[in-house]
């Protein structure tokens, strides 16, 4: 572990540790004109952040595998709740079952290989034709397109968009241990998770300028551009964690924010036509895995594209 | 039976493949002499609904299934016998002096409760079919027992009827207020208030 790992996880307890006491604090004392339901969200967020970051520290500590393997796990469950949220048909089984169980695992095992040249078409090409296929050999023609869309969509956002993030440890780059690329994976779910939660403020302001009123009432243009023009500083301001220069540190951040909001206004989109508020409903007293990740899957083949771009090989 | 641990683990086995949420609605887990009744979809019902209660009451309560079915096959015998401790009913010899419910009136004795699926058969998952009557007699000769409704979400999406091969998807258990049947009730009435009460937890 190198100083700068140590540093960035030191800023993440740090962060974490402030907003449990404000957390804390705010509860105990009930006159402080705080809204309580807006409180005890806050306060189911910052338990998932706990729980996030320990998860992911004891992943970084076993080594690549077992990062590679937890983002799987973590993608499998939140194509639980995709498919689970989307009707379907009996006619589609056999190709759900494929997706479970073959593109799914197949595609975390090729990303801890390191094999970018068939991690990053498998699911594109062999995944988007077999589905159509499958159900095609099935029978079933009600809805066909409707259907083959909804499973490719499933697929294409929580496992491959999603297994980005991990792959971002399996790059070389110079300056870095190879293989163990612990600080870019690290700065990246940071840049993500601050993104929402500086948005979230943002949106707190007064005038409010709802950007689609008709998804997502609490996403506003003030929440929008503050958020972003204030991640753009936090990722230049920790530039050190990364190995980029700063100008393009700001500029990873400015895209990890901005397509942060799409992917929690997609998921919205997506949650809002099904009649659902959280995927989480499914699963009483829990919130949905994918209600927490769907920042981090719009954002993760971006983010690490732009590595690439930025270091080709 | 097997051990205790070996239950528990395959329990919670059942219980993450199944991604079942259980919720209790009007009612709580209790170890008194109850009928879970249930809409029947999937092969697991079985499995999942009995996974779902807490282990004091999984240890007294016996699923009802049919005898054909449960021995087909080395695995299922196990799990049958060793693991629900299942009570199996002949579906094809049914006798005169030894109907189901006679039988399992004997065997739950003044302790055990039961699982059972009074559509008989698997539906289709779309709505749930009409009761047999076999849960009436039941509750006539041991007008005690609770009847508890519970409605099974999602499991025909799992494992569908026909298929060998489970895709997982999350489902949802819900139990809902006991129904005892009233004096002097219908058959018909007291089946069709009692499929009224599995279709009420849909809604919920």
């Amino acid at each position: 572990m190198d100083a700068r790992t140590i540093g960035l996880i030191g800023g993440i307890l740090l962060l974490l540790g402030a907003a449990e006491a404000v957390v804390r604090i705010l509860k105990n004392h009930q006159d402080s004109g705080v809204d309580p339901a807006i409180l005890a969200t806050f306060h189911l967020r910052v338990r998932a952040w706990w729980s996030l970051f320990a998860v992911l520290a004891a992943a970084f500590f076993l080594g690549k595998t077992a990062t590679v393997v937890l983002f799987g796990l973590i993608a499998f469950w939140a194509l639980r709740e995709f498919i689970t949220l989307t009707p379907t048909r009996p006619g589609d089984h056999h190709a759900l079952f494929w997706v479970f169980f073959v593109f799914t695992p197949l595609q975390f095992f090729l990303v801890g290989l390191g094999q970018y040249q068939y991690y990053s078409v498998v699911i594109p090409i062999c995944g988007l034709l077999f589905i159509p296929w499958r159900i095609a050999m099935a029978g079933d023609r009600k809805r066909f397109l409707e259907r083959m869309a909804k499973i490719q969509a499933g697929l294409l956002i929580c496992v491959y968009c999603l297994s980005y993030a991990p792959a971002l440890m399996t790059l070389e780059l110079p300056g870095e241990s190879a293989g163990r690329n612990v600080n870019l994976l690290l700065f990246f779910v940071l840049i993500v998770q601050l993104s929402d939660a500086l948005q979230y403020v943002w949106a707190q302001i007064p005038s409010r300028h709802v950007i689609v009123p008709t998804i997502s009432p609490n996403r506003t243009w003030e929440g929008l551009i503050g958020g972003s023009a204030s991640v753009t500083l936090i990722g230049i301001a920790l530039y050190w964690a990364t190995p980029f220069p700063f100008y393009f540190a700001g500029l990873v951040s400015l895209a990890v924010s901005l397509l942060g909001f799409a992917g929690g206004l997609t998921m919205s989109a997506i949650k809002r036509d099904r009649g659902v508020k959280d995927y989480g409903t499914l699963v009483e007293g829990h919130h949905g895995v994918l209600d927490r990740i769907d920042s981090l899957c719009f954002a993760a083949p971006v983010f690490f594209h732009f590595t690439l771009w930025f270091f080709p090989t | 039976m097997e051990s205790t641990i070996t239950i528990n683990i395959l329990a919670l086995i059942a219980r993450i493949l199944s991604g079942a949420s259980v919720r209790w609605v009007d009612c709580q887990p209790d170890t008194c002499q109850r009928v879970y009744f249930a809409n029947h979809t999937s092969h697991l019902d079985a499995i999942v609904l009995w996974s779902a209660l807490p282990q004091e009451v999984r240890d007294l309560t016996r699923p009802v299934g049919a005898k054909d079915y449960w021995t087909a096959t080395r695995f299922r015998q196990y799990m049958a016998q060793k693991v629900f401790n299942a009570l199996l009913i002949d579906r094809k010899e049914i006798k005169v002096h030894q109907s189901p419910v006679d039988l399992m009136i004997r065997e739950i004795g003044h302790t055990h409760s039961l699982i059972v699926f009074p559509e008989g058969g698997r539906s289709s998952g779309r709505g749930v079919g009409e009761f047999k009557s076999g849960l009436y007699y039941l509750c006539k000769k041991r007008p005690d027992l609770e009847c508890i409704p519970v409605h099974l979400d999602n499991m025909n999406r799992i494992l569908p009827r026909g298929q060998f091969l489970p895709v997982p998807l999350l489902s949802c258990i819900t139990f809902g207020a006991p129904i005892w049947l009233e004096a002097g009730e219908k058959k018909a009435d007291f089946l069709q208030r009692a499929r009224q009460a599995v279709m009420h937890l849909k809604e919920l």
